[in-house]
């Protein structure tokens, strides 16, 4: 972790319990840079999250108030949070299982209400903490160990998800694309309602040794050919978007 | 710790009233001081809610109606960690799914109000009438260890003093407190007198303190809020003094457990109420609680007039049990009913407390206890056969 960040982790309890290149302490480290960049206050910012290795991001690392909920229901405990008390800023950190599977429900209703709720999504397409389940964002064939001859079920795409349902404001990223993940981070927490961020985050321990891509730098490589920047999306025939997966700002309204 | 006790006016203006229990308890609400309902819509606590959305309009607060009952027990939860004096009112189906969150609110020490308007039967039964099947629900319906507080109205009355005491208790402890009405009492129409005034118990507060543990006998710790710069680690996961999960250490586990169910333990005699009538010569005593003690009463007074010495027991509140105080009534009866409007629930409750055998009397039929119920079921024991009834 760069030093600039100290004043706002809690120190003891690094180091983070993430495995060798897991992506969720890279968005860790963009959310920080994000909430300072916003120039928020760490005393009036709280931060939600739900069961599983992504929910560990803000608790116990962030130095602010933390409430490490049950699983799927972040957004429902923030939802409450904030109405008790608006001049919180809230903001929800989870996994794609956390957010999109058990608790889908919860995510489709506070984009269609529009609260000025964010909520990042570390999506590792993967249930991360239990071992390396299939998740509903799971790409069609690949193998993890509910699914090991290949994922069936179409995934979601979860910014068209949120879209679909009305949110304010979306965004995705991967964690290799920074700084416009922290770009896109910033603006989400000025947004003045529902914004949401995917930032798509490798899992080499339970996801990439399924599916040949073992390391960090495996990862990268192919993430680079499947993730496309917005700007050189729309210039793509559709024959040519097969597969891939736009990123950037893709909504603010 | 403490909680710091208040004397108030209260907002409802004082006088009678002839009201629905279900809006009682709503009036009741906003008489505890609930700044925050989250809810989702249940027969027979639909009219509850309904008032609440009118009364938080006039006295101020946030309603909000969720995507489901797990929404709405999670909402909660977060608004009391905000500083809210939260609350909901649901009935069994909803209850269920609400579990998840009644669990993390008891290792969380989060205080908030539950009201549960009983129906009958498993499952979606029957929505219209009633039960008073959720005893176990209210107390074991989420896994492992904890404790609650749950109260009993049989009266309109009642449900709107319920209402204001659960908040007291509960914010008091730390803890979540039920209502446990029954359709009965929910859909009951009778005469409410509100006071003048009203208490209100606030949850402890000591800024920088730890929020998860104590030094204090009674193992209430004192209870922050978001946004107050004290930088607040909230978990379910098994977590030290400060909020620290501590997943692994299992002296910090074995401590946190003892206390999350010591401190309501340690201080049942403080939270238990429970009402006797006619019992201290009673040789045929009657333990019943909501509507079924209405029915049960009226057996009372008319064996007595037939000279029978009959009485009754009537937990007020059914968590904690009242047992020292049962255990006192009962000694003198030869023999103890127990009418219910479920399958004998409360009866192995006082099966267990008094180590003898009791007469259960089930009434499972979606009506409400009938005397006619418990007349039937006490022909046979000996001191209502010998009286000639
Ligand atoms: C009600 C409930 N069901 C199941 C679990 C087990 N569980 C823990 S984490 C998790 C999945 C988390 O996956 P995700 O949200 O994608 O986070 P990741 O670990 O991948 O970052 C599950 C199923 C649980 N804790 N609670
Ligand atoms: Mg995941």
């Amino acid at each position: 972790m760069s030093r600039e960040l100290y004043p706002n982790l809690r120190l003891e309890v690094f180091p983070t319990p993430f495995c060798a290149g897991c992506g969720h302490g890279i968005l860790l480290g963009a959310m920080v840079r994000a909430v300072n960049e916003a120039g928020l206050d760490w005393d009036r910012i709280l931060f939600v999250s739900g069961i599983g290795c992504a929910a560990w991001i803000p608790s116990p690392h962030f130095a602010a108030d933390t409430l490490h909920t049950t699983h799927g229901r972040p957004i429902a405990f923030g939802t409450g949070a904030l109405l008790a008390n608006p001049e919180l800023k809230v903001v929800v950190i989870s996994g794609d299982g956390d957010l999109a599977a058990i608790g889908g429900n919860h995510l489709i209703h506070a984009a269609r209400r529009n609260l000025p709720l964010t909520v990042v999504c570390a999506n590792n397409h993967v249930y991360g903490m239990t071992g390396g389940q299939v998740a509903p964002t799971t790409p069609i064939g690949d193998c993890t160990q509910t699914s090991p001859w290949g994922a069936e079920e179409p995934p979601f795409d979860l910014c068209r998800l949120v879209d679909g349902a009305g949110g304010g404001y979306v965004a995705r990223h991967t964690v290799f694309q920074i700084w416009q993940l922290i770009r896109s981070l910033t603006r989400a927490l000025k947004f003045d309602g529902f914004s949401f961020v995917e930032a798509v985050s490798p899992c080499p321990t339970h996801y990439g040794k399924l599916n040949e891509i073992p390391t960090l730098g495996d990862f990268h490589r192919r993430m680079r050919g499947l993730y496309i920047d917005r700007k050189r999306w729309d210039k793509l025939s559709e024959s040519e978007r097969e597969g891939k997966v736009p990123t950037g700002e893709l909504i603010s309204r | 710790m403490k909680p710091t006790i208040e004397r108030v006016p209260s907002p409802i203006p004082p006088g009678e009233y002839f009201l629905l229990g279900d809006e009682a308890s709503a009036d009741g609400a906003v008489a505890a001081g609930c700044n925050f309902f989250a809810g989702y819509p249940i027969t027979p606590a639909s009219e509850l809610m309904v008032r609440v959305v009118h009364r938080m309009k006039e006295f101020g607060g946030t309603f909000i109606q969720m995507e489901d009952e797990i929404g709405s027990i999670s909402a909660m939860i977060g608004a009391a960690w905000a500083g809210a004096r939260a609350m909901t009112a649901t009935s069994g189906p909803g209850l269920s799914l609400m579990l998840e969150g009644i669990g993390y609110a008891a290792m969380t020490e989060t205080p908030l109000v539950v009201v549960d308007i009983q129906r009958a039967g498993p499952s979606t039964g029957q929505a219209t009438r009633p039960g008073s099947g959720d005893v176990f629900q209210v107390q074991f319906g989420s896994h492992s260890d904890y404790e609650i507080i749950a109260l009993a109205p049989w009266s309109v009355q009642e449900i709107f003093d319920h209402t204001i005491l659960a908040f007291n208790l509960s914010e008091a402890y730390r803890v979540p407190a039920f209502v446990m009405a029954d359709e009965s009492v929910g859909h009951l129409r009778e005469k409410l007198t509100v006071p003048e005034t009203v208490e209100r118990w606030h949850r402890p507060a000591r800024p920088g303190a730890p929020p998860f543990d104590t030094d204090d006998a009674d193992g209430v710790p004192p209870m922050p809020a978001f946004g107050q710069g004290e930088r607040l680690l909230v978990t379910g996961s098994t977590h030290d003094a400060r909020g620290l999960r501590k997943t692994q250490d299992s002296e910090v586990h074995r401590r946190l457990v003892e206390r999350l169910v010591g401190k309501i333990r340690r201080a049942a005699d403080k939270i238990t109420r429970w009402e006797t009538y006619n019992t201290e010569d009673a040789e045929l005593l009657f333990v019943a609680y909501g509507f079924s003690a209405r029915a049960a009463l009226d057996v009372v007074m008319e064996l007595r007039r037939r000279g029978v010495r009959a009485g009754l027991f009537r937990p007020v509140t059914v968590w904690p049990f009242p047992e020292r105080a049962l255990i006192e009534a009962a000694a003198g009866a030869k023999d103890i009913v127990v009418p219910e409007m479920n399958w004998g629930q409360m009866t192995r409750e006082v099966e267990r407390v008094l180590h003898r055998p009791v007469v259960a009397l089930p009434q499972v039929d979606g009506e409400g206890m009938r005397p006619e119920t418990i007349w039937q079921g006490i022909r046979e024991i000996d001191v209502v056969s010998r009286e000639g009834t």
